[in-house]
């Protein structure tokens, strides 16, 4: 009798569960496995948006851009400094952050809501803000700097500080990862901390022994978070230096928009998007297969 | 006996006062601390308004003042003329509102079918949509692009707000999650009287999911608010601009009149402060729930 497949009752369940999730399966095959496919496909072709009837060529898009397109190269290496710097001081100041905001002081969701204001910032108004907080000679921080005495660096308007600097913005907006350390340091038990300070454990060994490891899948979550984000990051680039001061801060998403609604040269900007991908993809695999000897989950 | 009994409490009572000093002076650590983060992470946004109060001789005056030694407000009425503000203004209401009440539509029936109903392989493609997220935009864009291009979409905001009612797999993971709290009894005991699904989750689930909805909302209207790679990418007429890719317009055309640029910075941000200050509980929420992923 069990071999007859699913119950009526279950055959009823399903109708109705598909017809529930009918929204999420057209939209999934017409906004993703549709365009996912034809990316594809625009990748091996001179597609321009304009030719209705682009040629197959091959890999050819590739190969120029790994030996003709310069700017190929360089918004890739930019765009993997940029997010090495993101990644390291992000997390080391979100979890700093985390861990004072985690001891009961008062005013505490005063300073959690100053942390998380810049995430609420649209990305315009504040990217706008920080062009002119960074001003060379009129801004607020050379103007602070000056006070006591120091010339300070010429920011985005210098091609040896201006990566740093939109990394230094993206930092200032990562007010999201704080919240989630906030999360998962409260869901450390008080009793491993007392069992450490009998035994004689100083607020280092703690940290490093217990909070940390801990913290650990926060922290593969916020880190495949960021490397996503940062190894698509646009916005910021594109109002703040479109690419420049001589292309410091082309990113590769910047790269590949130029690519895409400048050059309307749209085949070869598939083929950026898959090689992203399988960056991303690859990076990604590579953090889960780490996480697999260092990530704690049950204690 | 008794010199060792007093010794042992001078020693405690040394000891105590010690700890309670020490925890004073680490708590007052602390507070200034995040005092200093919360001073670095807030000054761009009271820059952001004091700038907007300046007078265009003191916003480029050099050293800069923090605070503005005279105050005028002209900027923002001259913002609001110079600009298309309201125009704006009313493209990113209308762009926000339409995606938000699809997001929130079409996340709440598609993640009932994903928490409520047993069905056989839901866990696995479940996980499937949960993995759907890590997919880069850069694939789809151009294509979608292409698409909506074909469609005659480009130039309005429709390439933004129809793809909202087709489900999310953030939100619905992050609806799932939470309609998996909802007791089963309820849904059992009316089943076994004989309602079917749908009236299940008009009657019973729905209007349990208030707390979903409001975060759903949230999220969303702050996205679209905030969004500009979108409309960026499909509008073409300044009149349809939203607030977000028509102040970059401004900035590129008028760059160095940033008292203007810093009121109307000003007033596309304080909404979403406000939504903030009266709904962080829901954000705050929102964000950690995701994080307990695992």
């Amino acid at each position: 009798m069990a071999r007859m497949g699913l119950t009526v009752q279950q055959r009823r369940s399903l109708r109705w569960a598909l017809l529930f999730i009918s929204p999420w399966i057209v939209g999934f095959l017409a906004f993703t496995v549709y365009p996912v496919v034809t990316s594809f496909i625009f990748s091996f072709t001179n597609f321009n948006a304009i030719r209705f009837n682009p040629d197959f060529i091959g890999f050819r898009n590739y190969v120029q851009l790994f030996t003709r397109d310069r700017l190929f190269i360089k918004s890739l290496t930019n765009t993997l400094s940029y997010a090495g710097m993101l990644i390291v001081g992000a997390t080391i100041l979100d979890i700093f952050a985390a861990f004072l905001l985690n001891f009961k002081v008062r005013g505490l969701s005063l300073y959690r809501t100053a942390l998380f204001l810049p995430v609420m910032t649209p990305a315009v108004a504040s990217s706008l803000t920080w062009v002119w907080i960074l001003n060379p000679k009129r801004g607020l921080i050379n103007g602070l700097l000056a006070r006591i005495g120091v010339e300070g660096p010429y920011w985005v308007a210098s091609p040896r500080t201006a990566l740093l600097s939109i990394a230094m913005v993206a930092i200032w907006g990562s007010g999201r990862a704080i919240l989630i350390y906030l999360a998962g340091l409260k869901d450390v038990p008080q009793h491993l901390y007392e069992a450490a300070e009998i035994d004689g454990a100083g607020a280092a060994a703690k940290m490093w022994h217990i909070t940390l490891p801990l913290l650990t899948p926060q922290m593969l979550f916020n880190l495949v978070t960021l490397l996503i984000h940062s190894l698509q990051a646009f916005t910021e680039v594109f109002i703040m230096t479109n690419g420049g001061p001589n292309n410091s801060t082309l990113l590769y998403g910047l790269h590949l928009y130029n690519r895409a609604f400048k050059d309307m040269q749209m085949g070869m900007a598939s083929a950026m998007a898959w090689i992203l991908f399988i960056i991303i993809f690859v990076l990604t695999v590579v953090l889960f297969r780490l996480s697999k000897n260092l990530v704690v989950y049950d204690r | 006996m008794s010199t060792g009994a007093i010794s042992v409490r001078g020693r405690r009572m040394r000891s105590s006062a010690h700890y309670r000093l020490e925890h004073i002076g680490g708590r007052l650590a602390i507070h200034v601390t995040l005092l200093i983060l919360s001073i670095i992470f807030t000054l761009p946004f009271f820059w952001m308004l004091s700038s907007s109060l300046k007078t265009d001789a003191e916003i480029f005056q050099v050293p800069p003042t923090i605070i503005p030694r005279t105050i005028q407000f002209s900027n923002f009425p001259a913002a609001v003329t110079t600009i298309n503000f309201f125009g704006y203004l009313l493209n990113t209401i209308r762009y926000s509102v339409f995606a938000t009440i699809g997001a929130v539509i079409s996340n709440l029936v598609v993640s009932y079918g994903f928490s409520r109903i047993k069905w056989p392989g839901r866990d696995k493609v479940f996980f499937f949509v949960v993995s759907t997220m890590m997919l880069p935009g850069a694939v789809t864009m151009i294509p979608l692009y292409v698409l909506f291009s074909r469609l005659n979409w480009v130039g309005s905001l429709k390439p933004l707000i129809i793809p909202a009612y087709f489900g999310n797999a953030y939100y619905i993971f992050l609806i799932r999650q939470f309609m998996m709290t909802l007791p089963v009894e309820l849904d059992d005991a009316a089943r076994i009287d004989g309602c079917n699904e749908g009236t299940i989750f008009t009657r019973i689930v729905l209007p349990l999911s208030k707390p979903a909805i409001t975060t759903v909302a949230l999220f969303e209207l702050l996205w679209t608010w905030n969004n500009f790679l979108g409309p960026l990418i499909y509008l073409r007429d300044t009149t349809t601009f939203t607030l977000s890719v028509g102040i970059q317009l401004f900035f590129t055309q008028h760059g160095a009149e940033w008292g203007l640029l810093m009121a109307a910075s000003a007033m596309f941000t304080v909404p979403m402060v406000i939504l903030f200050f009266f709904a962080q509980r829901t954000f705050i929420e929102g964000i950690t729930l995701t994080g307990i992923k695992g």
